[in-house]
C-alpha cells in the first residue's frame, strides 16, 4: 500500500514537471514550424514592407533592444538603491520598510495596461517625451522595478549576518561591506531579479504601445518613437491580414532573444561571481 | 607595548596546581565598571565590573545565556548593530570612552579585534580576506600588503599550507584552517586587544588544540579575553577567569581573579560548584 501510494506520487511528480516542459516545447516546436519557413538573415536585417507582411524587422529589434537598454539603465540603479535601503538601512519591522513593501508588491501585480496609461500620462504628456523608446523604456522600468526590488532585497536579506558581524568587527564601513561582501553573495538574487523583469520587459505589448508607440521605422534618437517586437507580433496578427508567417517568425525571433539575453546574463554573473566571489 | 619581556609562557594543566605566576605585572588595559547590558526591556548583563590586564589572557566561563558573549560585543560596540541593545556602564580603553556614542567606531574595532564563534571568512580568496580589512583601514601599498599578509598567516601557522593557493576560495579550506584565517585576518590589523567568543567550539579537538596553542601565543604581546564552555581549556590557556552566573535570569559577574585561583581555591560556592562540575 505504502509502495504504491508513493509510486503514485512520484508519477505525478514527475507527470507534472512533464507537462511543464511539454508545454514549453509544444509552443516553440509551434512556433518554429511556422516561423523557420519566414525566417532568413534578411529577415533579420531588413526593414518592414507591406505593413511588415514582407521585409524584416530590423528597425523592430533596433527599438527592442533600445526601449530595454534605457529599462535597465534606469531600473539596474534605482532598484539596487532601493533594495539596499530596504535590507540594509531600514529596520526588518519598522513602518516605512512595511509600507513601501506593500506598495511594491501591490505594484507588483498591476496590470501593464495601466503603467501603459501611466506612462502615456506621466512620460508622454506631462514630462513631454512624447511617443519615443525613452518614454517607453522609462514605463518598462516602472514595471520592472517592483520586481527586481523585491528579489533583490530577498537576496540581501538572506546573506548571512555573520558577515555583517566580522565586517564590522574589522572596522569596516558598511559600504565597503555592501561592495565587498554582501553584494558579490547576493549577486545570483539581484541576476534573477534582473532576469526576471527583463522577461517581463521584452514580453510587454500593452505598456508600450501607448508611451513608445507602433512607428516601425528605424530609430534616429532615444526620442524617437520605436515598435516593440511584442508590439509588432501583436500588430501583425490582430490587425494585419496575411500577417501571419511574419508574426511566428517574429516571434521566434523574440523567444531566442530571451534565451540569449538569459543565458547571456547568467554566465556573464558566473563568471563575475568565480572572480569575486568563488564559492565553496 | 610599553609592558615588561614576556615572561615564559605559563601552561595550566587540568590537575593540581601549585603555583604559577600571573603573566605580566597586572596593569588594566580594559577598565569595566557598572556594565549593564539589555535587550529591549529584558537585562541580559547586570552591573559587572572589572579590569582586564594587559597582555593577558582573561577567560569568560559560565552557563549559556548569561550574558558572556554580550559583554564581548558590548567592549567592541557591536551592541551597536543589535537593534534595541542598551549599553549602560562605562568600558575605558588607554582613556577612550569606548560607550561614547562619539568615539570612532572604525579606530575603536581596529584596536579591538574580535573572533566569533563560527569561523567565517568572507566568500572571497584567502589573500582577499586579509586585504580587505587592510585596505579599508588606508594601506594600499602592495608590497606592505603581501608582507603583513604573510606575516599574519605565518603567525597564525597557515602560511605553509596555503601559500601556493593564496587566490583559492577561503571556504574550500577546513573548518579549523578558516578559524585560524580568522584570526589572522583580526591579527593583520595589529589590534590590541583580541575578544575571541568560543573560538574552539565549532572545530574538531585537533584544529581546537591548533587555535589555542595560537592564543597561548599571543599571550604578553595581545590582551586576549575569550569566552569558553570548556574548562579545561579556560584552565590552561588563562591567566585570569571570570565566572559568570545567572541570577533571576540576568547576567552577573560571580567572581574574578587568577584562573588557578578560580578553579582551585574558587571564593564563592556558585563558582565552586559549577568548576567542580556540580551545577551548570
Amino acid at each position: 500500500m505504502h509502495t504504491l501510494s508513493d509510486r503514485a506520487f512520484t508519477l505525478s511528480i514527475w507527470g507534472a514537471a512533464a507537462l511543464g516542459a511539454a508545454a514549453f516545447l509544444w509552443l516553440l516546436g509551434d512556433l518554429a514550424w511556422h516561423g523557420m519557413a519566414h525566417l532568413s538573415w534578411s529577415f533579420l536585417v531588413s526593414e518592414p514592407l507591406n505593413a511588415g507582411r514582407s521585409g524584416g524587422i530590423a528597425p523592430i529589434l533596433v527599438s527592442t533592444l533600445l526601449i530595454l537598454a534605457v529599462a535597465l539603465a534606469a531600473a539596474i540603479p534605482l532598484g539596487l538603491g532601493a533594495a539596499i535601503w530596504l535590507a540594509e538601512y531600514t529596520r526588518r519591522s519598522g513602518a516605512l520598510g512595511r509600507s513601501i513593501r506593500l506598495s511594491l508588491d501591490v505594484l507588483a501585480g498591476i496590470p501593464s495596461i495601466v503603467f501603459g496609461l501611466f506612462g502615456n500620462a506621466f512620460f508622454c504628456v506631462f514630462l513631454g517625451l512624447g511617443f519615443s523608446i525613452l518614454s517607453g523604456g522609462l514605463t518598462l522600468a516602472c514595471m520592472i522595478l517592483p520586481i527586481f526590488i523585491r528579489t533583490s532585497e530577498a537576496g540581501l536579506s538572506a546573506v548571512s549576518d555573520d558577515w555583517r558581524h566580522n565586517a564590522a568587527a574589522l572596522g569596516m564601513t558598511r559600504a565597503s561591506v555592501l561592495w565587498h561582501v554582501l553584494l558579490p553573495a547576493a549577486a545570483p538574487a539581484v541576476i534573477c531579479g534582473l532576469m526576471l523583469g527583463i522577461g517581463r520587459a521584452t514580453a510587454e505589448t500593452a505598456a508600450l504601445i501607448f508611451t513608445s508607440g507602433y512607428v516601425d521605422r528605424m530609430p534616429e534618437s532615444l526620442s524617437d518613437s520605436g515598435r516593440a517586437l511584442a508590439v509588432h507580433i501583436y500588430d501583425l496578427s490582430m490587425n494585419v491580414t496575411g500577417g501571419d508567417s511574419a508574426a511566428y517568425a517574429s516571434a521566434l525571433v523574440l523567444i531566442v532573444l530571451i534565451v540569449f539575453i538569459n543565458t547571456g546574463a547568467l554566465a556573464l554573473s558566473d563568471r563575475w561571481l568565480t572572480r569575486r566571489i568563488t564559492a565553496t | 607595548m610599553n609592558m615588561p619581556g614576556p615572561e615564559p609562557l605559563v601552561t595550566y594543566t587540568i590537575g593540581g596546581i601549585e603555583s604559577g605566576p600571573p603573566c605580566c605585572e597586572p596593569v588594566p588595559h580594559l577598565r569595566i565598571a557598572n556594565l549593564s547590558i539589555a535587550y529591549g526591556s529584558a537585562t541580559v548583563l547586570d552591573n559587572m565590573s572589572l579590569d582586564i590586564y594587559k597582555g593577558c589572557i582573561t577567560a569568560l566561563i559560565g552557563p549559556s545565556g548569561c550574558g558572556k558573549t554580550s559583554f564581548l560585543t558590548a567592549l567592541n560596540r557591536l551592541t551597536d548593530l543589535i537593534p534595541g541593545a542598551k549599553v549602560g556602564g562605562s568600558v575605558q580603553f588607554e582613556g577612550i570612552d569606548v560607550l561614547d556614542p562619539n568615539v570612532d567606531l572604525l579606530v575603536l574595532r581596529r584596536r579591538i579585534g574580535m573572533i566569533f564563534q563560527k569561523p567565517n571568512p568572507f566568500p572571497l580568496s584567502i589573500r582577499r580576506n586579509l586585504e580587505l580589512p587592510l585596505r579599508e583601514h588606508g594601506i594600499r601599498h602592495r608590497d606592505v600588503l603581501e608582507y603583513k599578509i604573510e606575516t599574519a598567516l605565518r603567525e597564525v601557522g597557515l602560511w605553509e599550507e596555503v601559500r601556493d593557493r593564496l587566490d583559492s576560495p577561503a571556504l574550500a579550506l577546513s573548518g579549523g584552517q578558516q578559524q585560524r584565517l580568522c584570526i589572522a585576518r583580526a591579527l593583520v590589523l595589529e589590534p590590541e586587544v583580541l575578544l575571541m567568543d568560543e573560538p574552539c567550539s565549532a572545530l574538531d579537538p585537533i584544529s581546537s588544540g591548533v587555535v589555542e596553542e595560537l592564543i597561548q601565543r599571543l599571550c604578553g604581546r595581545l590582551t586576549v579575553i575569550i569566552v569558553t564552555h570548556n574548562l579545561a581549556q579556560a584552565r590552561r590557556i588563562a591567566n585570569y577567569a571570570a565566572f559568570l552566573w545567572m541570577k533571576e535570569s540576568v547576567g552577573k559577574l560571580i567572581e574574578f581573579g587568577q584562573c588557578r585561583n578560580l578553579f582551585e581555591a574558587p571564593k564563592h560556592e556558585l563558582t565552586s560548584a559549577y568548576v567542580s562540575g556540580a551545577t551548570g
